[in-house]
């Protein structure tokens, strides 16, 4: 058993009286323990709601699920009560964008942390603070006893998310969700969390998905890259590969309309178009409106992800 | 007929546009006995700036910084606590000057939040057409020249015009708001992080579109956002602020090229880096900007800076002029008696 996760076909609908979408459309990826998986995709690709079926933290009612999603073998899709509450933080946590929402507002961040502690390990109360500092330790935040004793509000935007991250990790996971964690920081900020994230995923062995829509964010961190686009990874590499010799035309657009150092005073290579509204399956490949290389048997059937050697897999019909 | 004339060129190409000198705002924080201010969140302190004509201003800092505080003083959202404003040789509110009114016709805002800053109630024809109707433009005309702003920000006037916010995508919003602050022909445009909120592919069509615009209506920009990247790609000169203060400005190639300021320095390697074969080893500062309820002493930035020495606690360095850019810093400064600054 040399993977921690193994999501196949992966499938979330949600429905409302009102309408119907297709956020995940067939999504395939496994997560090996120690590894980093960043998802890159823009707004509305389905990559938080993949991130989030792995916990099962959808509303019960209006979300279909179908496909599987394996943690060390055990199916997350079937569990319920328990075994659910079993799975969410001691197996696999979160971390999410805003640490300042996460928290409750009226507990000190010790108290939080050490009630996560006692709740999944049975810990006596004098451990589980004990536990709260070690991980405050752990994140690196400066002067963790004091710190213990402090409110959200009066941390800085940094420090929350160390402390969540401290929390997150606090009954010893093995697999880290991260949702976009640093996108709400600042620049001198962003940098320290991203290479915190990569020091622990090391020295704990963590198996890491890290949800972004920022390249660079996502080379920062990740061994591989998968992107999202319609609820589906249209491709899947090293993260090298992804960013040598991206195959797929949307990955291509994207990297080329991304800003950076050297382009000024060049016309930007910017994707026509938005991306498909999801009320119903896609019937073609999802991103053929919006691509200059787009012939009839695009529009025919919705490609499948190939292997086009060196572990790397494509969702395009006309890539070699 | 074309009742609304963009304003004409006055003092020529080497008058500032927009030269504001000594701009101050405090905000009070009411608190203590009796609601009295017992704390004040120096967002803006003593800044003095001049955008030149058909410069893109670039201006970039984190968050509390006081960027977009410098915007909203710029076209008056907000009134400075203390400073001048003069507009092309017009001082603004002032005796013998131009009005405020006068100074948002020329000076117009384009924000972050693209649904917040539309009306939900009027149709997209009926926005753009709004101010130039206030501003005495007959309502037919106000909505034909409408029709032709939507054609040159992209969006197909047929299809678009009557539609509501709420009906467009995020990046067909801003695209609007785009539109509507060119309605009254202005000569600045202020973009506060405008296209932060966009998808990396839209933000590309919407920076494509930035620079044509700029170039079919002869504008000038100030262009405020905390992507590095995009703020190098559009901009001439570069302002990097620092908890209210400019620590460093001049032309974008000497900003990213060599930079001077350790801040300046600090946030340039903070990028994530676009080579996994070069990743960030380590973070060039520690820590989270502090409050700008308080500021350090001296220098701002000496909490954070690898470089700080007793002398920066005392003395807070003015921008000095060092060739090709402008540096607020000790090391800078000829006799400060900072180690690192040449002897006097």
């Amino acid at each position: 058993m040399s993977n921690l996760l193994e999501v196949r076909d992966l499938h979330v609908t949600f429905v409302t009286p009102d309408r119907t979408v297709h956020a995940v459309n067939g999504v395939s990826f496994d997560v090996a323990r120690g590894e980093t998986l960043g998802i890159l995709g823009e707004s509305g690709s389905g990559k938080s709601v993949t991130l989030r079926s792995i916990l099962k933290l959808h509303p019960e009612h209006r979300t279909r699920w179908s496909g599987s999603i394996r943690i060390e073998g055990d199916e997350v899709l079937s569990m319920g009560g328990k075994a659910l509450a079993d799975l969410r933080g001691n197996r696999v946590s979160m971390i999410f964008q805003e640490p300042a929402t996460a928290f409750d507002p009226v507990f000190t961040i010790g108290q939080q942390i050490a009630e996560t502690v006692r709740r999944h390990t049975g810990k006596s109360d004098a451990e589980a603070w004990k536990r709260a500092r070690e991980l405050l330790e752990l994140v690196r935040i400066p002067s963790p006893a004091q710190r213990l004793k402090a409110y959200p509000h009066e941390m800085s935007g940094g420090m929350r998310q160390r402390a969540m991250i401290a929390l997150a990790l606090s009954c010893n996971p093995s697999l880290l969700l991260a949702d976009e964690p640093t996108t709400a920081l600042d620049a001198t900020v962003q940098i320290q969390v991203l290479l915190l994230i990569r020091e622990l995923q090391r020295e704990l062995d963590l198996g890491v998905i890290f949800v972004t829509h920022d390249i660079g964010v996502a080379v920062e961190v990740s061994d591989r890259i998968g992107v999202m686009y319609a609820g589906k990874l249209i491709e899947l590499a090293s993260v090298e590969q992804m960013v040598d010799s991206p195959r797929h035309p949307y990955s291509r657009g994207l990297l080329a309309s991304t800003v950076h150092e050297g382009m000024r005073g060049k016309r930007l290579e910017a994707i026509p178009g938005a991306p498909p509204d999801l009320s119903a399956p896609p019937a073609a490949c999802s991103f053929a409106p919006r691509c200059k290389f787009a012939e009839a048997k695009c529009l025919a059937a919705p490609p499948p992800l190939r292997e086009t050697g060196d572990n790397h897999s494509v969702r395009c019909v006309l890539a070699a | 007929m074309d009742t609304i004339v963009p304003a004409t060129d006055r003092g020529g190409p080497a008058q500032p546009l927009l030269l504001a000198t000594g701009l101050r705002k405090h905000f009070p924080i009411p608190g203590g006995l009796l609601g009295r201010t017992t704390k004040v969140v120096r967002a803006v302190d003593d800044l003095s700036l001049a955008v030149a004509k058909g410069e893109t201003l670039g201006v970039v800092g984190e968050s509390g910084c006081g960027k977009s505080t410098v915007a909203r003083l710029l076209i008056r959202l907000i009134k400075p606590d203390r400073g001048t404003m003069v507009l092309d040789g017009d001082p603004v509110d002032e005796p013998h000057g131009i009005t405020v009114n006068e100074l948002r016709r020329q000076v117009q805002m384009v924000f972050q939040d693209s649904y917040a800053s539309l009306n939900p109630r009027l149709t997209i024809v009926e926005t753009l057409a709004f101010a130039p109707k206030a501003h005495g433009v007959p309502a037919a005309e106000a909505r034909e020249r409408a029709r032709d702003l939507l054609a040159k920000v992209g969006l197909e006037p047929a299809n678009f015009a009557d539609r509501y916010p709420h009906e467009l995508s995020g990046g067909q919003r801003q695209r609007v708001n785009i539109a509507r602050a060119l309605a009254l022909r202005p000569r600045l445009v202020i973009l506060d992080e405008a296209v932060s909120a966009l998808d990396k592919s839209v933000e590309a069509q919407v920076l494509n579109m930035l620079v044509d615009l700029k170039q079919e209506f002869g504008l000038t920009y100030v262009f405020i956002s905390h992507d590095l990247n995009v703020v190098q790609y559009l901009s001439d000169r570069v302002m990097v602020m620092y908890l209210g203060k400019i620590v460093e400005i001049g032309h974008v190639d000497a900003i990213y090229g060599s930079p001077q300021h350790p801040y300046t320095r600090a946030l340039l390697s903070a990028r994530p880096s676009m080579d996994p074969r070069k990743r960030t080893k380590e973070a060039p500062i520690q820590g989270d900007p502090p409050n700008p309820i308080d500021p350090p002493s001296g220098c701002r930035f000496r909490t954070r800076c690898p470089y700080a020495e007793d002398v920066c606690a005392r003395v807070e360095p003015v921008l000095a002029d060092t060739g090709a850019q402008s540096v607020a810093c000790l090391m800078y400064t000829a006799g400060s008696g900072h180690s690192k600054a040449a002897r006097p």
